[in-house]
């Protein structure tokens, strides 16, 4: 195996060390999945910022959601390729800790997007929403949308065990009014009001399953609480095929194109908007800083969240479905 | 009869490393950073758990049946191996022993529904895919399992071998593929293998035991699934219980491009290895090059049908 040792390749070697100090910085991004718009709009931004200040980017994915081996795959590659920041999305927020820790102990600076690794300082930053707050936003406006009337809540979660699907739900019971665990817990918080939990895994099959099943076990369920705008959509038909839609309100999370346009129809009743393209610009950024002067990042920085609806109610503040779509993500 | 000629590979066997070979040389010069011996003795230990899987898989398409459940029955493993140690102070050798009976027994379970009742393995393997997967779940709770003990990550580790870094599990990959490799050439348990999947009725008759062959074989795919569990968790240095949730495709694809034919009783063991290599290989190349590792799936996907063509025309070649 030992190539290295072929007189043509120690040429070819000795060459690529020659030009190593006009190469230009590695950064290399890692997203869940290659295909969601999030991530699409993630590594446009990524792109965008790379060009902007001369550098090389790189990106790689996990082939489902979920998928810590291909992350870990894609993080031994991208240092392979000469990267010195890598910026990611972990799939598995405990599973690839240790993955990442190898990568920071070879100098590479790591900055998890989106969501958290756990713990969450086994990274060196976090570029992320408030996802507690966004939960808290459309827990309020929903408040005020029942204005009074005793509320029969669904839930349609993540997956049990991750930390997103944990602030979201708990930002939207504490905006709602409810006792609800803090933003640093992994428990689920469940009212009297939450008639009904079910996960959807942030897709409208599954959500729309979730949500006939939850019709099921109570009928009268009047607010929905969606973790994604796609888990809100199968919501919606589940309930257009119940008769129900008319009567029940839809808050959900993330600003994509698709999910501001139903709230514009009326599908959602609101969102709050979260910026997947700031993360990933301000992440490329502090990379360049990193080569360029040694200087880390660390801690947490929160990238903006804004509450969109159609309907601005008293007490809430929100913008309208022209300014969600200016600022949203995926095809408008 | 038996001439040195027969006793070389066909040409199928070629195929795939001309194919490997090219992908290198076109990578060698996109990237200065491909052809360095770390970097191929990375691709390696990215490929160390699909590879050892694929031995399993090799072995159970060689009899002209197909494992589903090997991915998920390797999660299993895998979680029942570090849950084990971590939660009950099992000591790391008696924990990986644990996990790697789990993964045995499915093998068995498999092995016993395909041969007593005559069920189709595709239809055996999809059901015990999903039953592993759940019994995963439930067992783990959907919790990841961390902090391992030293013993249990240790294939992950490596050692310097002239200025490269190796991993212990790559070295492990490699005896067990010239292992199985001799063992399917050289034993008479080993052409027994070759054929029960090539007419398991006249293999019958010259009064070989085929379903003891075939049970065999299904439960050496279970150790095998084990022993990949354990080169996940020490890689990853977790217990996930996501795990292996493509592995059971990736695993076909390796076997397919390695040039073993899916209707059973040829193909070269080694032929799985390369196959596993290619996927690797690609992948590692286009990181490097900056291209969307989507190029890799799309490149794969030609090339398993290109294998499979090549084995259904020399197929028809022959006759």
């Amino acid at each position: 195996m030992q190539f290295k040792h072929a007189t043509v390749l120690t040429a070819l070697l000795a060459s690529a060390g020659a030009s190593f100090a006009a190469d230009p910085v590695v950064i290399g991004l890692i997203t869940k999945t290659e295909t969601n718009p999030f991530f699409v709009k993630m590594k446009e931004g990524a792109a965008a910022a790379a060009q902007a200040n001369g550098a090389k980017l790189l990106s790689g994915a996990g082939k489902t959601d979920g998928d810590n081996a291909g992350q870990v795959t894609a993080i031994e590659n991208m240092m392979a390729a000469g990267a010195k920041t890598i910026l990611i999305t972990p799939s598995d927020s405990k599973a690839i800790v240790p993955a990442i820790k190898k990568a920071q102990k070879k100098g590479v600076m790591v900055i998890a997007l989106d969501s958290p690794t756990d713990p969450a300082d086994a990274t060196d930053a976090l570029f992320a929403t408030d996802n507690y707050k966004a939960g808290v936003l459309i827990g309020q406006y929903a408040k005020a949308a029942l204005a009074g009337k005793p509320a029969k809540i669904a839930t349609l979660d993540l997956f049990p065990g991750h930390p997103v699907g944990a602030q979201r739900h708990n930002g939207f019971l504490k905006g709602f009014g409810l006792a609800a665990p803090d933003a640093k817990s992994n428990e689920l918080g469940k009212g009297a009001e939450v008639v009904c939990m079910a996960d959807s895994f942030g897709d409208p099959a599954k959500g729309q399953t979730a949500m006939e099943n939850c019709l099921q076990k109570n009928p009268d369920i009047n607010l929905v609480y969606t973790i994604n705008e796609p888990a809100a959509a199968g919501a919606f038909t589940a309930l257009k095929s119940a008769g129900k839609e008319k009567n029940v309100v839809i808050v959900s999370v993330d600003g994509g194109c698709e999910g501001v346009k139903n709230v514009g129809a009326g599908v959602i009743a609101a969102t709050s908007q979260q910026y997947p393209l700031k993360m990933a610009a301000m992440g490329v950024e502090a990379g360049v800083a990193y080569a360029k002067t040694g200087k880390k990042v660390s801690g947490y920085t929160d990238t903006g969240v804004t509450l969109i609806s159609a309907k601005p109610l008293p007490g809430v503040d929100s913008k309208d479905v022209k300014t969600g779509t200016d600022l949203c993500w995926g095809k408008k | 009869m038996n001439s040195w000629k027969e006793r070389l590979p066909p040409i199928g066997t070629f195929g795939p490393f001309i194919a490997l070979l090219l992908a290198c040389l076109f990578f060698a010069t996109q990237s200065e950073r491909f052809l360095t011996s770390e970097n191929f003795s990375l691709v390696l230990q990215q490929v160390m758990v699909v590879g050892v899987i694929a031995i399993g898989q090799t072995l159970i398409i060689l009899t002209a049946g197909i494992d589903l459940s090997c991915g998920m029955v390797m999660a299993l493993g895998g979680i029942v191996m570090t849950k084990l140690a971590v939660e009950q102070g099992l000591p790391a050798p008696l924990a990986i022993l644990c996990g790697v009976g789990v993964t045995a027994l499915f093998g068995l379970v498999n092995g016993l529904l395909v041969t007593k009742i005559k069920l189709p393995p595709f239809i055996v393997t999809l059901g015990t895919l999903n039953i592993a997967f759940a019994i995963t779940q439930l067992y783990s709770n959907a919790q990841t399992v961390t902090e391992l003990p030293p013993g249990m990550i240790w294939l992950g580790s490596t050692f310097r071998l002239g200025g490269t870094s190796v991993a212990f599990g790559v070295v492990l990959m490699l005896l067990l593929y010239f292992g199985v490799w001799f063992w399917l050439r050289e034993t008479a348990a080993g052409r027994h293998v070759y054929a029960v999947g090539n007419n398991p009725e006249a293999t019958r008759l010259t009064g070989i035991a085929t379903e003891r062959v075939l049970l065999g074989v299904y439960v050496l795919a279970g150790v095998f699934y084990g022993i990949a569990a354990l080169l996940s968790v020490a890689r990853t240095e977790v217990g996930d219980p996501n795990a292996g949730q493509t592995e059971n495709l990736d695993a076909i694809t390796a076997v397919v491009l390695g040039g073993t034919s899916l209707f059973g009783g040829r193909g070269v063991i080694l032929g799985s290895l390369v196959g596993a290599v290619i996927v690797g290989v690609l992948r590692n190349g286009l990181t490097l090059m900056g291209t969307p590792s989507v190029y890799q799936v799309l490149i794969t996907g030609i090339l398993v049908i290109l294998a499979v063509a090549i084995d259904q025309l020399s197929r028809k070649g022959g006759r």
